[in-house]
């Protein structure tokens, strides 16, 4: 056993208004520089719908992650002989089209324009090379768009389902939508990291948290590829690749990440997972239908005597066990099994899980009236959303893993209302919890930490002690003024 | 006197530059030791210009290297005729290659407004000496033929006068004016080397093909990478 502690997080997919609070301060902290306008280190997404960039689900065109090749793990991008040959030119390289040119506009015009008869305009223009542009696409361009013919439609987790699904689909009155916030998934089997030909990104051993080291990257571009979640970007000033460094910085003084802190609908948790590195490579090997498990499997329980005693063989300190025992994201991955990775069959082993959200009401339409089914509590066979687009999503195509959830977090919602409004009969309860394998303590603990947790039950942080594995390496009062970026420098390009 | 200056005095000049430039830079500046691709904002164009270019310059270059390493080997290679015409004939289309590639990576430049935007003045003047040197080799291929023959005699003794710290510059001097520019022209290049991206070709990714496929950094154990 090889215990590694990671700092991981759970998004509760329920609770996500959609406010874009999160991409705004990480926009604010991260990426307002030049060559990085275009990046969206945490981006909201609609689904159904494309996506940011534009399909990056579609790994047909954008060949990141993993796949099994006689019973062999391999990148789906290349080998490693492969990548050399391909440095010149990678053939699977996103464009900056495939996210959007950004734009400012010329202010000045509104000043300088000439006395005329006609109000003066600022002209939109592309902040890369300052020529006039025509938007076409912009963050969160799609933005509550399911349903609509361009992004909902050509949603690549449609291909499982079927025609008549996909017209209930889009029906008017069955319209339906949920936000996808995503970050950088910091996985344990890293696509990005594979796929660095100069060694550039790595995982840090005591954190888990996935980094692009600024000074060794040389713009050879196949992490941007490599990464099954298009969550690695290219500045295109610098020629460096950047990406979330889940502020780093921020966790190392005791800080949530900003968009953690910044959350409105309070949907993020974060907290350490314990796990078994000697089974990485089990863990992504097994079939589709056996990912999510076998990840599940992966992580420690931090309770076990056994694991704490490798945890301490591995120089994990006990501050970082305690922590885990407190872990927000330990409850909801493995207590209760409600979150689960997104794209599990990427096979990244993203350290990302999501609740996934139990969409609204479910309607019907009767002589022209619309109604809402009886059935509401229970009615998974009938969900807005199909069963199997969630399963897609959020469980490598097993659908009995997301029931599963569903089942559960049903059951929390029956037994509270039958608590607060006492329509619902006791047997009835009963029967959806035995369903759900939960007993009434659980609901009610599961209740708490969707609804109730506070601050600190949300974001359990444990102490980095960055001051102490610093002094290994550098001089403290070096270090001192570094924390961020390390290193400011301009360079002669402009 | 000149031609003392050029191809006795500029060679060291151009190597100690190379040398002491691009240590201090990549030791002090290594943030900028890059490839500086711009694939990211322009796709198409790149692959017709930057494959072809690649390919035919790393073969070429290789050549130029191994007859000036391994002359008696180069020797005995050209001997028979037929591996001659072969050696000849593969050379000057990969220079073409090269060439029409170099050419479509400056015309893409100057074409697109994105790309344009992250060139700098010595992009320009890296691009102008590669395609000039390129050009100039593709002539002497063509209108100085055998030159896979003459080189043995006139070239590597050269090179290798020069790396005893002895120049002999003779063979050089009498050789035609296009020739001595292109052989020229080779040191102008590793002078401009350690200021530019030319930079990218030291730091080549080898290490890729055997490398973990994982790399996992501790902090308390500096230094210290294992497998993920």
């Amino acid at each position: 056993m090889d215990v590694r502690a990671q700092v991981s997080m759970v998004f509760h997919l329920d609770k996500c208004i959609g406010c874009h609070t999160c991409s705004v301060a990480c926009k604010n902290i991260w990426t307002d520089r030049k060559g990085a306008e275009y990046m969206w280190w945490n981006n909201v997404e609609t689904k159904p719908g494309t996506g940011y960039p534009t399909l990056w689900e579609d790994q047909e065109k954008y060949k990141g992650g993993w796949e099994r090749q006689n019973g062999d793990l391999r990148l789906k991008l290349q080998n490693r002989a492969g990548g050399l040959a391909n440095l010149f030119h990678n053939p699977h390289l996103p464009t900056i089209d495939d996210y959007y040119e950004p734009w400012t506009y010329r202010y000045g015009d509104l000043f300088t324009a000439p006395e005329g008869d006609d109000q003066p305009t600022a002209r939109p223009i592309s902040m890369i090379d300052g020529e006039p542009v025509d938007i076409e696409a912009g963050p969160n361009w799609d933005d509550d768009l399911s349903g609509s013919p361009i992004y909902a439609k050509n949603d690549p987790n449609f291909e499982s389902i079927t025609d008549e699904e996909r017209r209930q689909l889009f029906e008017l009155e069955r319209l339906v939508f949920f936000y996808l916030p995503r970050i950088c998934n910091h996985c344990v089997n890293p696509g990005c990291v594979a796929a660095c030909p100069a060694g550039a990104i790595y995982k840090r051993g005591e954190d888990g948290i996935v980094l692009t080291s600024q000074e060794k990257c040389r713009a050879w571009r196949m992490c941007i590829s490599g990464c099954p979640y298009k969550k690695v970007y290219f500045n295109w000033a610098t020629g460096k690749s950047e990406k979330c460094i889940l502020c780093y910085p921020r966790l190392e003084t005791g800080q949530a990440p900003a968009c953690f802190h910044s959350c409105v609908g309070r949907i993020r948790y974060l907290g350490v997972l314990l796990y078994d590195a000697e089974r990485i490579e089990a863990a992504a090997k097994v079939t589709d239908a056996q990912l999510v498990e076998a990840q599940r499997a992966m992580i420690l329980d931090p309770f076990d005597a056994d694991v704490r005693a490798g945890a301490r063989a591995n120089g994990i300190p006990d501050a970082m066990l305690d922590a885990a025992q407190k872990s927000p994201v330990y409850r909801f991955v493995k207590t209760y099994q409600l979150a689960l990775p997104l794209h599990a069959e990427f096979r990244t082993l993203p350290m990302l899980f999501y609740v996934p959200p139990l969409l609204p009401v479910v309607g019907a339409r009767e002589n022209g009236a619309y109604r809402v089914a009886a059935d509401f509590f229970s009615s998974l066979e009938s969900a807005r959303v199909p069963i199997r687009y969630m399963a897609k999503l959020f469980a490598a195509g097993n659908e009995a893993e997301v029931i599963a959830v569903y089942r559960r977090l049903i059951a929390v919602r029956a037994y509270k209302r039958a608590e607060a409004v006492g329509d619902i009969a006791p047997e009835a309860i009963s029967e959806a919890l035995a369903e759900a394998g939960i007993t009434p303590d659980e609901a009610e603990a599961i209740y708490h930490l969707t609804s109730m947790a506070t601050f600190d039950e949300r974001f359990v942080i444990p102490p980095l002690a960055r001051e102490v594995n610093i002094e290994a390496t550098l001089d403290p009062f070096t270090h001192k003024p570094h924390a961020g970026f390390g290193f400011n420098q301009s360079l002669d390009r402009e | 006197m000149l031609d003392l200056l050029l191809f006795a005095v500029f060679p060291y000049v151009a190597v100690v530059l190379a040398v002491v430039v691009g240590m201090y830079r990549y030791f002090n500046a290594r943030f900028s030791y890059s490839s500086y691709s711009s694939q990211f904002l322009e796709t198409r164009a790149l692959f017709w210009g930057s494959v072809p270019w690649h390919y035919g310059i790393i073969v070429i270059l290789l050549a130029h290297l191994l007859a000036a390493l391994f002359p008696d080997a180069w020797a005995a290679l050209i001997a028979e005729p037929g591996r001659l015409y072969a050696l000849e004939l593969v050379g000057l289309a990969l220079g073409l290659l090269a060439l029409v590639g170099m050419a479509l990576l400056i015309a893409r430049r100057l074409y697109n407004a994105r790309i344009r935007s992250v060139t700098s003045l010595l992009d320009w003047v890296l691009l102008a000496v590669l395609l000039a040197q390129v050009a100039l080799g593709v002539w002497v291929a063509l209108f100085y033929r055998w030159g896979s023959a003459w080189y043995l005699s006139s070239i590597t003794p050269w090179l290798r006068s020069l790396t005893v710290l002895q120049p002999q510059i003779d063979a050089v001097v009498v050789l035609p004016l296009v020739v001595k520019l292109h052989a020229l022209g080779g040191f102008v290049i590793i002078a401009l080397f350690p200021f530019t991206r030319l930079v990218h070709l030291i730091v080549f990714p080898l290490a890729y093909l055997w490398r973990a496929p994982q790399v996992v950094i501790w902090n308390r154990r500096a230094g210290d990478r294992r497998r993920g």
